[in-house]
């Protein structure tokens, strides 16, 4: 019986749909969201409570659920659990979908789960379709014409890549007959020269995933669709569904096409070059945003890139280095990401604006908001002694060990250029002269998360070694 | 826990409990960060009063593992250079409390942000672990830039930012070398480095790019000609104990950093280049002098001096002999307390009489006595007057260049330097004369002298000119076991 290795996922699922059925007989706020973030804590008891140190090819080899596949549950669910919290302030935006919004979040976030355990093709394209398209909708709920076009924009752009990810899907099970990634994985390894049909497959099926992570050249849907969407969605998109865009890539990558070397440096190199134009574009286009959420976005862009410097290490390494440096990435990039946007749905709801703007004077106003805001910023921005400080050294310094010596300054100036924009938000919090001095109070969800994530934010950028070691025990398995 | 890293973190704990309680009052903020520079100034005088000269080395250790995964280690130690300037940092950390006593205007961050300040620099003074270094290296910019733009004066926001941008953009470099280091050498740790001939290492850059990245995070620091535009303007709109902190202790991290990892790691690649960082040297000395005589600024005539005499640390340590590296590090600690006194006095001048043009000033001595005695003092330390901590430094700085014979062009570069002295005595005493003598202006009869407190802090720091100039054993008897070993790397 396979069935208890889906059991996080199965109780999302699950979960989803009470939500939805207690809402037609009962329509209640707090029921939908107990009901939600009860689910996810049990999904995440069970996770944790699941003996996955030996990696299990469960299904017929549809999914791997092992170490690396253990934490980013782990992460995701956490991260879930956050924006649920978090969002719990937005109840007056979204007051008649408020059950549906949580139903197509536990929807999407069981598309991710699987997103981070597939083991083959066909599953890889059915978790990443589950994740979109609740996406898609969700992005829309807001129904104004902003979000709704945002959301169309979304699904055009997605759908595109979809085409193209299934397109490269075709090519990889034409030159390699298998659609499992083990199975692609030994044909691989015995050509000496691979088919251009396979190259070319394989870049195809990276430019599909890349979507879901919002890196150069799919990233055009990202600023319109975080800026259109319901900020609880935005920090959804931005914190797990990237995460589980990057999860995927490494996956499917590293286990299928890690043989022989030469393959596995060609896409290594690949997503070393996407990477810096990533990062570049995103940095740059971030410097002239005023709206808190599209800069946002461009900033998200921006970290996809550094994220894929840790993607060109496992391709330059053959998958044998650099997983327990992304898994920190990517937790140290959530956790950041909880905590500006937690804060950023406190401050718009009262505000009613995204503008930074409107931003000024928010050090007096509200002092606690502005400290646990700017503690994500400065995590995001790299600067000691925050989580996001480590998750650059350690993503760099492998890098730098595998001759991405020239990415690693590209990667470092970007750094700088994008202290620039994250400085412009705090200095309008801390030196402008606010419009009125009405105290802004986050509620409790929001204000916790804030918190809770402000606090593992220093308390990684003091004692990493406290997730890296977590990171490091749950590595990548290859077949 | 021991008492080194006691001394670094009671001001970040000081700023802790102040952010801690909300709603904490001017007096109570001060109060408590009184108390922490206080006794952070008491245990470094105590460390300075027990340090062995006589075994010399890295004293008061404390060796934590940190990141296992890439060998870095939570590692600090003093030696004399080190211990030194961390003397002379919770002392000037000390005197920044006290010169911002009247703040009113956000007292309570003013305080948590000077304190967080005094750690992240005691911190950088102290790590003997390369990635700790970095990370106290980088901390410093946050508080700094929040000192700046909230409570500095005029264009104060463009300054912070530009303070912020500068420091990060050569940190960048900086932290790329020392990844290249960690690479080649397999450690953070300066004792393990110290012990491994990293020409004998394959690394992953050449030595001599290892050896310009991390200089130039330091040349921005220091500051070198042409990386120096930051600090006329973060100095200048500064609050008056941020300009302290700035001129008096932070800048001389980058000239620390020189010393400790440029010229202990790579003394092959510092003989190679040393005419180049030579003649940067004499160019800072030289213009950073020559644009100080333009200035009408007060506060900006104090910050561009601080290029050319800093100028004069580069100067030395590129001597790379015994002479000249002591006279680099008396300079850092001499500059430091004149700086201090420098600024502090432009900040009471400019509290009391509320002007800053030089031309506007005059004849001050009539109504300000104390004060035009005390900037005389600080002006006969900058102009290097026999008897001042001035001096000495730059007395053995020139000596060391000069003897620098194996350096091609070191004795020109060091007589052409020698103009920085003409220069220094030519704008400080041009600004003497307009700001305190010639006629009493009229419009400064109720001008108020120094106040008690200000009497003793500026005592405080011309006390430490004196004694260093008139016995500067006192120094000179802990760096020897820090420059000696170094020195020899060039045999002598």
């Amino acid at each position: 019986m396979n069935w208890p290795f889906i059991l996080p996922e199965i109780i999302i699922a699950v979960s989803a749909v009470i939500i939805i059925l207690a809402d037609l007989v009962k329509p209640n706020r707090w029921l939908s969201s107990i009901l939600a973030l009860a689910g996810i804590t049990a999904a995440a008891v069970f996770t944790f409570a699941g003996d996955y140190s030996q990696p299990a090819i469960v299904f017929n080899g549809m999914l791997t659920i092992d170490g690396w596949s253990q934490f980013l549950r782990l992460l995701l669910l956490a991260v879930s659990l956050g924006v649920l919290a978090a969002s719990i302030e937005y109840y007056p935006k979204l007051e008649y979908i408020w059950a549906e919004f949580h139903a197509l979040s536990l929807f999407a976030l069981a598309g991710m789960m699987l997103m981070c355990s597939a083991a083959d093709l066909v599953s890889a394209f059915i978790a990443v379709e589950i994740t979109a398209i609740s996406f898609f909708v969700m992005v829309g709920m807001l129904k104004d014409a902003r979000s709704s076009e945002a959301s169309l924009k979304m699904m055009l752009i997605g759908g595109i890549a979809s085409a193209i990810m299934l397109y490269g899907m075709a090519l990889v099970f034409g030159s390699t007959a298998g659609t499992r990634l083990n199975e692609i994985s030994l044909a691989t390894a015995g050509m000496t020269d691979p088919s251009a049909g396979l190259l070319l497959g394989m870049l195809l099926l990276l430019a599909g995933l890349l979507f879901e992570a919002a890196a150069v050249p799919f990233h055009m849907w990202a600023p319109d669709a975080y800026e259109g969407a319901p900020t609880p969605v935005t920090l959804y998109l931005s914190a797990a569904s990237k995460i589980a865009g990057i999860a995927i890539i490494a996956r499917v990558f590293t286990t299928a096409f890690s043989q022989p070397q030469n393959l596995s440096a060609d896409w290594g190199v690949v997503a070393a070059v996407i990477s810096a134009l990533t990062m570049t574009l995103g940095n740059i286009l971030a410097l002239s945003q005023t709206n808190i959420k599209r800069l946002l976005a461009y900033s998200g862009i921006a970290h996809t890139g550094y994220m894929l410097i840790g993607i060109s290490v496992l391709g330059l390494s053959q998958g044998s280095a650099g997983q327990a440096n992304l898994l920190f990435y990517m937790a140290a990039f959530a956790l950041a990401e909880l905590s500006v946007f937690s804060m950023v749905i406190v401050i718009t709801r009262y505000l009613k604006t995204d503008e930074i703007s409107g931003f000024a004077g928010l050090s007096r106003r509200s002092p606690l908001v502005f400290a646990l805001l700017s503690v994500g910023l400065f995590s995001l921005t790299g600067l000691p002694p925050t989580a996001g400080f480590m998750a650059k050294l350690f993503i760099f310094t492998g890098a730098v060990n595998h001759g991405l010596l020239w990415l690693i300054i590209v990667a470092v100036f970007n750094t700088v250029i994008s202290a620039y924009y994250y400085l412009k938000i705090i200095k309008v919090m801390w030196l402008d002269e606010p419009a009125d001095s009405g105290e802004i109070r986050p509620g409790t969800g929001a204000g916790m998360v804030a918190f809770i994530s402000a606090a593992g934010i220093i308390l990684l950028g003091i004692a990493p070694y406290l997730l890296l070691k977590l990171a490091e025990s749950s590595l990548l398995s290859l077949p | 826990m021991g008492i080194l890293s006691l001394t670094i973190f009671l001001p970040a704990l000081g700023a802790l409990v102040i952010g801690a309680i909300p709603g904490l009052g001017a007096r109570f903020s001060r109060l408590i960060a009184l108390a922490a520079a206080t006794v952070s100034l008491c245990l470094s005088f105590y460390m300075f009063a027990v340090y062995d000269s006589a075994a010399g080395g890295f004293q008061f250790v404390d060796l934590f593992q940190w990141i296992p995964s890439i060998n870095a280690g939570y590692h600090v130690g003093v030696d004399g250079l080190s211990l030194l300037l961390v003397l002379l940092t919770s002392l000037l950390g000390f005197i920044s409390v006290l010169v911002s006593f009247k703040t009113e205007h956000r007292p309570r961050a003013f305080f948590a942000w000077l304190l967080l300040l005094e750690t992240s620099i005691l911190g950088v003074f102290s790590s003997l672990d390369l990635l700790l270094f970095f990370v106290f290296w980088e901390i410093e910019v946050i508080p700094m830039y929040f000192l700046i733009s909230n409570w500095g004066s005029g264009r104060k926001e463009y300054s912070a930012l530009k303070y912020v941008l500068y420091t990060l953009f050569g940190s960048a470099f900086m932290l790329a070398g020392i990844m290249g280091l960690y690479f080649a050498a397999g450690t953070f740790s300066l004792p393990e480095l110290y012990q491994t001939d990293l020409s004998l290492v394959a690394g992953s850059l050449p030595l001599a790019a290892m050896f310009f990245l991390l200089i130039i995070g330091f040349a921005v620091k220091l500051p070198v000609f042409p990386l120096h535009t930051w600090l006329p303007d973060a100095h200048t709109d500064a609050p008056t104990a941020a300009s302290i902190m700035l001129a008096g202790s932070l800048i001389k991290m980058g000239g620390y950093g020189i010393f400790r990892i440029c010229l202990g790691l790579f003394p092959g690649e510092a003989q190679h280049f040393a005419p180049l960082f030579m003649g940067l040297a004499m160019v800072s000395i030289v213009y950073g002098g020559a644009i100080t005589l333009r200035q009408t600024d007060i506060k900006r005539l104090i910050a561009y001096s601080s290029v050319s005499h800093m100028g004069f640390v580069l100067l030395g340590l590129f001597s790379l002999n015994y002479i000249g590296l002591t006279g680099a590090c008396l300079q850092m600690v001499s500059h430091g307390l004149i700086t201090g006194l420098l600024f502090a006095s432009a900040g009471i001048l400019m509290h009391n009489t509320h002007e800053r043009h030089i031309k506007k000033l005059g004849g001050l001595a009539r109504q300000m006595p104390v004060l035009a005695g005390v900037f005389t003092i600080a002006s006969i330390g900058a102009m290097g007057v026999p008897g001042t901590s001035g001096f000495i430094a730059e007395v053995s700085v020139f000596l060391g260049a000069f003897s620098a014979s194996s350096i091609a062009g070191s004795a020109v570069f060091t007589i052409i330097s020698l103009t920085g002295i003409l220069l220094a005595a030519a704008y400080m005493l041009t600004t003497l004369l307009k700001v305190f003598f010639g006629p009493a202006k009229t419009a400064f009869d109720s001008v108020a002298d120094l106040t008690r407190l200000e009497k003793f802090y500026c005592g405080l720091l011309i006390a430490g000119v004196f004694l260093i100039g008139l016995y500067p054993a006192i120094a000179t008897d802990v760096l020897e076991p820090a420059i000696a070993p170094l020195a020899s790397l060039w045999g002598g």
